[in-house]
């Protein structure tokens, strides 16, 4: 970990209760880079980089399955725990950091 | 230990497979170099045939990515070419003068087109087709040129040819031999395929020699010998290849046509080895792809120092597919003193069959119309089967699954099974034992055998039985709607309607889904099947809709989104024209455009905007983004034209009205003419109407897109009345009868034409169906007011949260 990674911008998205389950949100963290935050039917909250490493397809639209999403785009199967494109596509999106505090989310970045 | 310097020149497919395979055999025995020409990473060369028809870009068709190399730690060098080998000091240069040192080389420079040394042949809009660059050149000539003209009737110029003519250009074929694809066909096949070309619009110049091709700085056209002429501003040389030698003759290495290697893939420098089409093995250099990942194995074990099975040569097979003729041949297909053949020649359907024998050993065949067989008697040609004992006529016949199984029962585990994507039996063999695959999809989304052309998928199906024994499961083979199931369509909608199922969640449950919230394909086929059983109970799930129907827009390349807002018929005022003009200044819309289907698309409206707009435009949704019904078009008919017998419009605005918002299976589109002229392309629409004297025809199942196909002629009827309850009725049985994305075109196939008209002949029928239509319709509400009027929805799902 170096000294980058200690230093983090944390942007309050919403309460939990207001999070729409299975349906993306977006967060536009810089002039041209958006996150993708998902509520799952587990409650759990989950953050990914908002491109599809394919063809840059918007994964904050994707159909939510479980703890994956399916790029809009062309339907690579993303895994929302750790960004790994599944089988048999492969690469990788990278992952953020959420937070919950008195039942409103934020995401780190 | 320290590794071991390995240099590659050469990036393309049968090299890149050779480290692939080396670095199956070990991650760490190598150091990596890799050099390519062209500026790309590994792409399948044989698919760029598709990226010049348009539909797929040169990413989809990469084979490794720039990831692949970083992740095995490869050093790539694109853009730069291999000069020179010097052996005694064992280093490779190259243009931009780089000097890499190997311990071990491998050359697979691959071939280069050959083009005829004809006066002209320099001209600018004259190319070869072999690589990335040629596609682009053929593709931009298209753009401002007509008329093309392709030298070589064989495989690479069909392609070529084909793709010329999905681009709208005029084509045609110039062939030295009297048929085409001689080398691959005999005569009669050949034949059989240009009298299919014909109908398809390639236009052929056959026992043609061109002398010069002239014209200034451009082309302009051909001279041949014969002193005929033809005009083309782009000609394509697709006359052949030959192996690339150049470095290797450079470097001293003996060659012939080929490089010269062994069984072990050596040259005959010492550390030196050669693979793919630039390699010549027994006086046979190949150029095909299934013969070069057979080398490539047998290269790598060897320069791993593993015991390896000599490469002893591939028999060949073609196997061919030009817009939905499927053509195939393998080994020795030409009869002559020795060799006598069996043919079967169905002239009705064009179907012709082929097989050659040398006494009682098959060693050859040709499969026109039909090559479904291809795969099972290019193995029994491969192992030159004796047939003694086998009715004769039965070799060209479908065989069981008994058979069938026993068919990949003899192939060794590194046969090639699937040739697009090279997999051979051995990886779906482990597939399903190791990773626990058992049904053909999840072969394909573990392996990608038959995820290109699907030619293979009965044989995985069989490599799957073979495998699995008695735990085979056929019933999981049926055609199940997702990887999620084993269910068909029809067992999962009459579950819905037996168990009284009402939502995604409880059709899992119930029916035994085997993942917990299913994936992209069954959950909207669920969500359109719920609603399609109980349309005014039944509430929309959003969440398992695809982002366009969810959004209600269309979202773009850039994640923006269009806005079609509804033109009945294709009909608009002075009003609303001002307001989309206000729209449009308002939002700074960077493009207005007219779309094929009459009405205005206003592109690049950000998500956060989209319900402002929606509000400003005062107008319905054109559900241009739904399975529902689109658009209808229409001519103007009686109310101006001096033609039109009827009113077009008016029968356009009423369908259009009463249609609108309708959820169907895919997207449907109609149109309606006023006379036969047709001016509404009524004959390409899912429903069609053509004004006659007296009435209207109605054609259905046509399709101007991917597979165009004619609509039929469903009823020639009296009244506007009378349209509107045949449409209804139409409509509503496709509704509950057609599979989830199954356009009606590829519907009205798989039913019959005329098993529809007999369920509309009859008038209670007809009613029922109408009568459940209606109840369909009634909970319509225009999508775009009600997102407007919920505050809630519109922060849920339109809402940008900026920092």
């Amino acid at each position: 970990m170096d000294m980058k990674e200690l230093i983090k911008t944390k942007v309050h998205v919403g309460s939990l209760l207001d999070l729409p389950e299975r349906v993306g949100k977006t967060v536009q963290v810089q002039k041209d880079k958006e996150v993708a935050v998902f509520k799952l039917s587990n409650g759990k909250i989950k953050a990914i980089e908002n491109k599809c490493p394919h063809k840059g397809g918007v994964l904050s639209e994707g159909i939510v399955s479980g703890e994956h999403v399916f790029c809009p785009m062309h339907d690579w199967k993303i895994c929302l725990e750790d960004g790994k494109v599944q089988e048999p596509d492969f690469g990788c999106v990278k992952t953020y950091e959420t937070l919950l505090e008195d039942g409103e989310v934020y995401l780190l970045f | 230990m320290d590794k071991k310097k390995l240099v590659l020149v050469g990036n393309g497919m049968a090299g890149v497979r050779a480290i692939e395979e080396i670095l199956k055999v070990s991650e760490d025995l190598f150091e990596i170099t890799i050099f390519g020409s062209e500026p790309h990473p590994n792409y399948n060369r044989i698919l760029l045939s598709k990226v010049l028809q348009g539909d797929t870009k040169v990413k989809d068709i990469t084979l490794n990515d720039w990831e692949w190399y970083e992740e095995n730690n490869i050093t790539l060098y694109t853009g730069e070419t291999v000069t020179k080998i010097n052996a005694d000091m064992k280093v490779v240069i190259s243009d931009k003068d780089r000097v890499i040192p190997y311990d071990e080389l491998i050359i697979a420079t691959g071939s280069v087109p050959f083009i005829l040394p004809l006066p002209g042949a320099d001209k600018e809009g004259v190319t070869a087709f072999r690589d990335i660059k040629d596609t682009d050149v053929m593709l931009e000539a298209s753009k401002n040129y007509k008329k093309a003209a392709v030298i070589g009737g064989g495989l690479l110029g069909l392609e070529a040819a084909r793709g010329l003519l999905n681009l709208g250009m005029d084509v045609s074929v110039i062939h030295i031999a009297p048929t085409l694809m001689e080398r691959q066909l005999d005569e009669t096949a050949g034949k059989l395929l240009q009298k299919e070309l014909e109908k398809q619009g390639m236009k052929f110049l056959l026992e043609k020699s061109t002398e010069e091709i002239y014209g200034t700085d451009r082309v302009e056209g051909l001279k041949f010998k014969d002193g005929t002429q033809l005009e083309a501003d782009l000609v394509v040389m697709a006359v052949g290849i030959k192996p690339n030698i150049e470095l290797a003759k450079a470097s001293g290495i003996s060659i012939n046509r080929g490089i010269i290697v062994n069984d072990f893939l050596q040259t005959d420098l010492p550390h030196v080895y050669a693979v793919g089409e630039c390699a010549e093995h027994n006086g046979i250099p190949y150029g095909l792809v299934a013969p070069l990942y057979e080398q490539a194995k047998v290269l790598a074990s060897h320069i791993c120092g593993q015991e390896a099975a000599p490469y002893k040569g591939s028999v060949l097979s073609t196997q061919l597919k030009v817009s939905g003729v499927e053509v195939f041949s393998a080994g020795d297909f030409m009869e002559d003193g020795e060799k006598k053949s069996i043919k079967i020649f169905d002239e009705q359907d064009g179907v012709y069959k082929k097989i050659v024998l040398r006494g009682n050993k098959i060693v050859g065949a040709v499969l026109f119309g039909d090559s479904k067989e291809g795969n099972r008697l290019f193995s029994m040609i491969k192992k030159e089967a004796d047939i003694s004992d086998t009715e004769k006529i039965t070799i060209l016949q479908p065989i069981g699954e008994e058979a069938g199984a026993s068919l990949v029962a003899t192939m060794s585990a590194d046969e090639i099974i699937c040739g697009c994507n090279g997999v051979s039996k051995g990886a779906i063999v482990q597939a399903i034992q190791e990773k626990g695959c058992t049904s053909v999809d999840e072969i394909k989304a573990c392996t990608s055998a038959s995820r290109s052309c699907g030619g293979c998928k009965p044989l995985v199906a069989d490599v799957l039985q073979l495998t699995l024994g008695s735990e085979f499961d056929a019933s999981a083979q049926k055609e199940a709607i997702c990887g999620c199931t084993s269910l068909s369509r029809d067992e999962i909608v009459d579950g819905i309607k037996e168990k009284g199922l009402t939502h995604i969640r409880e059709v899992m449950n119930v029916l035994g889904w085997e993942s917990e919230e299913g994936c992209s394909k069954c959950r909207p086929a669920l969500n359109y099947y719920l609603a399609m059983v109980n349309p005014t109970k039944y509430e929309d799930e959003r969440e398992s809709r695809f982002v366009n129907e969810r959004m209600h827009a269309n979202i773009q390349k850039d994640g923006t989104y269009s806005v079609v807002p509804r033109m009945y018929g294709g009909v608009t005022n002075a009003d609303e024209l001002r307001r989309i003009a206000d729209v449009v200044d308002k939002y700074e819309i960077p493009l207005v455009k007219v779309t094929g289907g009459q009405r205005i698309d206003l592109f690049g409206v950000s998500k956060d905007d989209l319900p402002k707009v929606w509000e400003d435009l005062d107008m319905n949704s054109g559900y241009a983004y739904g399975k529902s019904l689109r658009t209808v078009k229409t001519c103007v008919g009686e109310t101006f034209c001096r033609f039109g017998t009827q009113d077009s419009m008016g029968l356009g605005i009423n369908l259009e009205k009463k249609f609108e918002g309708l959820q169907t299976p895919h997207k449907v589109k109609m149109a309606v003419s006023a006379c036969p002229r047709s001016c509404a392309e009524s004959g390409f629409k899912d429903i069609g109407f053509i004004g006659i004297d007296g009435g209207w025809e109605i054609y259905v199942g046509g399709n101007g897109g991917t597979h165009v196909r004619g609509g039929d002629l469903l009823y020639k009827v009296k009244t506007d009345e009378e349209a509107m309850e045949i449409t209804g009725a139409y409509l509503q049985y496709y509704r509950e009868t057609a599979n989830y994305l199954e356009r009606t075109s590829a519907w009205i196939e798989r039913v019959g034409l005329a098993h529809v008209q007999s369920v509309l002949d009859d008038k209670n029928k007809r009613k029922e169906l109408n009568a459940r239509m209606d109840e369909a319709l009634s909970v319509y509400r225009d999508p775009w007011k009600e997102i407007i009027e919920d505050k809630k929805t519109t922060k849920e799902l339109f809402e940008t949260i900026g920092v």
